[in-house]
């Protein structure tokens, strides 16, 4: 009868993928349900642990874990967790990341020329740390309006990294429609497809030397908008490194991502290994309860439900952003299994008078026991089976913090160990 | 998070696309930030670099629509309803319902003669020429893809004669007029009808075998398992029945599907009427209705209540399920199969793109993993390419195929040597790429339950 496995996750973000991987290696059947695909293709690529603590830059996070808020996600699961967590997904990414040889933050050049600090980084960003000290040029194309070269570069000059940064922007070779989407060229590059250029048809990774070669003068590295090939990104680099005779990097940009693209391959790859099993497409509405324990939960199509039971559920639907955490006029809710969700009745209580201040509802979310289980508003637990994971809780200002994924690759971890070894009891 | 309402009511413009469907999908454009997630997993943006992609086609079309004068791009056309776009955006943008409406409303609007007209009264000749010139290729490209999309009406007619429609419709020299005057490729092997019918063998056979007041199913089979491939309609009845299902087959039209896809929303909707009613009344018999195609239950589960305001059409689309989805979540259907085996088989399978966004993409190998005697193999989540009527236009073809190519790449790789979909028109495509027999996951149930135990 039905759908049954020992641990449900809820969710396909970083947080639930990380949960259904940990659970499966415990030696439990899985199931991810996710309304959507997985976030991570709208994700930068970047993994942040902390990056700034009381608005400060955070060199070390781990040196800065201990002095967070009691009701801080990291303080619930201890360092020993953050640690696995980042663990999991070196284990997951491999050669595809760097930043495993130190505690410290990196510190990456973003698309619009801010330096964010930062824990894991692709490989394909590595050669372009804004920490070295290198000449750099950064190329933008003018069919790319999201990635503005010699705006960055200002931008990073201003903000003081060491090293002169120039910016140009050329036209991408070949003759692709001005909206061309990111993955047309990253294809082409991949296939190093012929191109129609002014005088004739060349390969488009020679044609794409020939358009920036005259601007190189003295720069030691040239950065590209992260679009360098999809599945041969490795090739296309090494390519373009020996005709140019520099370091090429890659700068993360918005949605679509291909370094968050890539991250999500990388990660479905791992859960199909393990054994997970993925439905998507449809939004877990509904549950079934008694004796203060999850039976079922519902996913909805049109009005019609479609029951998946199990013995542990865990909560990763995310937060504001992902609609894992719902505001209307009566309050702030978690909309799937009414988690109580702390917040001041009085709506102007939750913003700050500062536009760019400290608001309180960035932090709006479940709040839970040191196993992760959701707490009622009298401080029990909601469900016994019950834990969430990732930015559904309560106690963090990811985008202040620049914490985002390590909250999801911790807390997912510790979630989905203990829903691991509770079924398998 | 504000309090203000995001729409005020009074500014609703609702859009009067056919008779008594009207249609607001404004909050739904106001919804998309212009991400870009939907062009990366179109299909056929990937390689038709004219096709402006689904951003464009749905909430940006249809803001610039609601500017005057605004004709919608003729590009919908292109637009191969996979249906994928839906799936990727982040913020639930109803994208395949834009192009859906956008295309209904572009065929209706093709009226060549009045920009003709007006050309000529401004004493332009050559362009009046030129426009009526244009306008008679539309004609006939409509009159093919009516052809295309009314697949039931044609199959309907060679179903009297299988054998010689079979020999006329692949016959060379009527392929090669098919090709130059209606735009049909002629690199496709049209599908074989068979010699009886799926509701002809449901009548030979006395209709149900097994009734039951309190398990009862009303099964939609399409045209084509209809007309091409009974036996999958056949094995549905068989297997329904071995759980002790007493099965309907109510009178029914074709599903909509190839209509949609080709912008002919005015017959979809009278199939539609036609489905609903007698769909309906199964589900007051006690019925649940289950599809042994995907694009079926699209159709009945998403695209009627998007399209088409009937009665009855939300109680359709609530109780609809896929063959094997059905008895998955109503009969113990893992435990029987942990109890029987087949003899050695290996499987390619490939998951439809209309199974994506009903969470039914990963449910064949799931389910087949564990069977005694199969090995089955997820061939990737690429699109196969052919999206029903898509590619079987002739200047859609080579497309079709590129698109398709990572299908065919990824089945070559996989160990099996049978492919195996839940769309007939996958199926036709996976065999064309690859020349494999293409199996229904409801005959390999068949096989596992009925007759091998
Ligand atoms: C635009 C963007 C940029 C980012 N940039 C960075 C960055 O620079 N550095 C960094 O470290 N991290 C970054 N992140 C990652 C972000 O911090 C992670 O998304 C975060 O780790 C939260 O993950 P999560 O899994 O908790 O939630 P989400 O990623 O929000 O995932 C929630 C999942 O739950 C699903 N869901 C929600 N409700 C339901 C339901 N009812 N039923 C079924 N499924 C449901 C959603 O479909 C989604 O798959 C970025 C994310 C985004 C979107
Ligand atoms: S995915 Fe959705 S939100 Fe993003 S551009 Fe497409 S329609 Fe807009
Ligand atoms: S339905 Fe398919 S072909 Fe049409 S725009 Fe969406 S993804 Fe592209």
């Amino acid at each position: 009868m039905a759908i049954e496995d020992d641990v449900c996750v809820i969710g396909g973000g970083l947080a639930g993928m990380t949960a259904a991987l940990r659970a499966a290696r415990e030696g439990a059947r899985v199931r991810l349900l996710s309304h959507k695909k997985s976030t991570l293709r709208h994700a930068s690529g970047l993994v942040d642990i902390l990056g700034y603590a009381d608005g400060e830059l955070v060199a070390d996070p781990f040196d800065a874990l201990p002095s967070l808020p009691e009701t801080h996600p990291y303080r619930r699961v201890g360092d020993d967790a953050v640690r696995a967590g980042l663990s999991l997904f070196d284990d997951v990414t491999g050669d595809a990341y760097r930043g495993t040889h130190t505690d410290a933050n990196a510190l990456v050049a973003t698309h619009g020329g801010t330096v964010k600090p930062t824990a894991r980084y692709p490989t394909r960003v590595a050669p372009g740390l804004a920490s070295q000290d290198r000449k750099t040029l950064l190329v933008g194309f003018d069919s790319l309006t999201a990635f503005d070269a010699p705006l960055a570069a200002d931008h990073l000059a201003a903000a003081g990294v060491p090293g002169a940064t120039r910016g140009v922007t050329v036209a991408f070779p070949g003759d692709f429609r001005a909206d061309s989407r990111v993955t047309r060229s990253a294809r082409a590059l991949d296939d190093d497809e012929t191109v129609e250029i002014a005088n004739g048809s060349m390969p488009v990774r020679r044609a794409l030397v020939r358009a920036v070669e005259s601007h190189l003068g003295d720069a030691e590295r040239i950065g590209f908008p992260a679009v360098l090939g999809e599945e041969e990104s490795q090739e296309v680099r090494n390519a373009l490194e020996s005709a140019l005779g520099i370091d090429v990097f890659e700068v993360p940009m918005g949605p679509p991502s291909l370094l968050g693209l890539g991250l999500e391959t990388l990660f479905q790859e791992a859960l199909a290994e393990a054994g997970v099993r993925r439905t998507t497409g449809n939004p877990v509405v509904e549950f079934d309860a008694d004796d203060g324990r999850i039976r079922s939960v519902s996913t909805d199509r049109n009005g019609r439900p479609t029951p998946f039971h199990a013995d542990e559920f865990v909560l990763a639907t995310g937060g504001l952003v992902g609609k894992g955490i719902d505001s209307d006029r009566e309050g702030v809710v978690e909309p799937v299994f009414d988690c109580h969700v702390p917040h001041p009745d009085d709506r102007y209580e939750w913003f700050d008078d500062e536009a760019f201040g400290d608001h309180p509802f960035a932090r709006f979310g479940v709040t839970v026991d040191d196993d992760l289980r959701p707490l009622d508003a009298a401080g029990g637990t909601e469900y016994d089976n019950l834990r969430a994971a990732g930015s559904v809780l309560g106690g963090a200002d990811f985008a202040a913090e620049k914490s985002g994924s390590g909250i999801s690759l911790a807390t997912g971890h510790a979630a989905g160990r203990a829903a691991g070894a509770a079924a398998n009891q | 998070m504000s309090d203000a309402p995001t729409h005020d009511a009074d500014e609703f413009e609702p859009v009067d696309v056919f008779e008594t469907t009207e249609m607001d999908l404004r909050p739904g454009a106001d919804d998309c930030y212009k991400c870009s997630t939907c062009d990366t997993s179109c299909p056929v943006a990937e390689v038709d670099d004219e096709f402006p992609g689904p951003k464009f086609q749905g909430p940006e079309q249809w803001r610039l629509k609601r500017t005057e004068g605004h004709e919608i791009d003729d590009s919908i056309t292109s637009c191969s309803n996979c249906m994928r776009c839906d799936d990727a955006c982040p913020s639930s943008v109803p994208l395949s319902q834009m192009h859906n409406t956008a295309r209904g409303e572009y065929v209706e609007n093709q009226r060549f003669g009045r920009e003709a007209l007006s050309a000529l009264a401004d004493g332009n000749l050559r362009e009046a020429l030129d426009i009526v010139r244009e306008g008679q290729d539309g004609l006939v490209e409509r009159l093919r893809n009516r052809i295309l999309a009314n697949y039931h009406t044609s199959a309907w007619l060679a179903s009297f004669m299988p054998s010689v429609a079979n020999f006329v419709m692949n016959f060379g020299p009527a392929r090669w007029a098919m090709a130059k005057t209606m735009g049909v490729t002629s690199e496709r092997e049209f599908p074989e009808f068979a010699d009886q019918t799926f509701r002809e063998w449901w009548a030979a056979r006395g209709g149900a075998q097994v009734s039951n007041p309190d398990k009862r199913i009303a099964y939609f089979h399409g045209c084509y398992s209809n007309f091409n491939t009974p036996e999958v309609g056949k094995a549905m009845v068989r297997v329904y029945e071995e759980f002790g299902y007493e099965v309907l087959v109510p009178p029914q039209k074709c599903s909509g599907t190839p209509m949609f896809a080709n912008g002919m929303l005015g017959d979809a909707r009278r199939h539609a009427e036609t489905n609903v009613k007698n769909l309906a009344a199964a589900i007051e018999n006690g019925a649940e209705i289950v599809a042994s195609c995907t694009s079926c239950s699209m159709a009945l589960g998403q695209e009627y209540p998007e399209l088409f305001d009937l009665d009855g059409i939300e109680d359709v689309a609530a109780h609809t399920y896929e063959g094997v989805e059905y008895l998955r979540l109503h009969e113990d259907l893992e435990g029987a199969l942990d109890e029987t085996s087949v003899d050695g088989s290996e499987f390619a399978y490939h998951a439809p793109c209309h199974a994506r966004n009903q969470g039914l993409d990963t449910q064949a190998v799931e389910l087949f993993s564990d069977l005694d005697g199969v090995a089955i193999e997820d061939v990737g989540d690429s699109c196969s390419g052919i999206s029903g009527t898509y590619g079987w236009k002739e200047e859609k073809y080579d497309y079709s195929m590129e698109i398709g190519e990572e299908m065919f790449e990824h089945m070559e790789h996989a160990a099996g040597e049978t492919g195996m979909t839940e769309c007939p028109t996958c199926a036709m495509q996976m065999e064309h790429g690859t020349g494999y027999e293409i199996r229904h996951p409801l005959e390999l149930l068949e096989e596992a339950l009925v007759t091998g135990s």
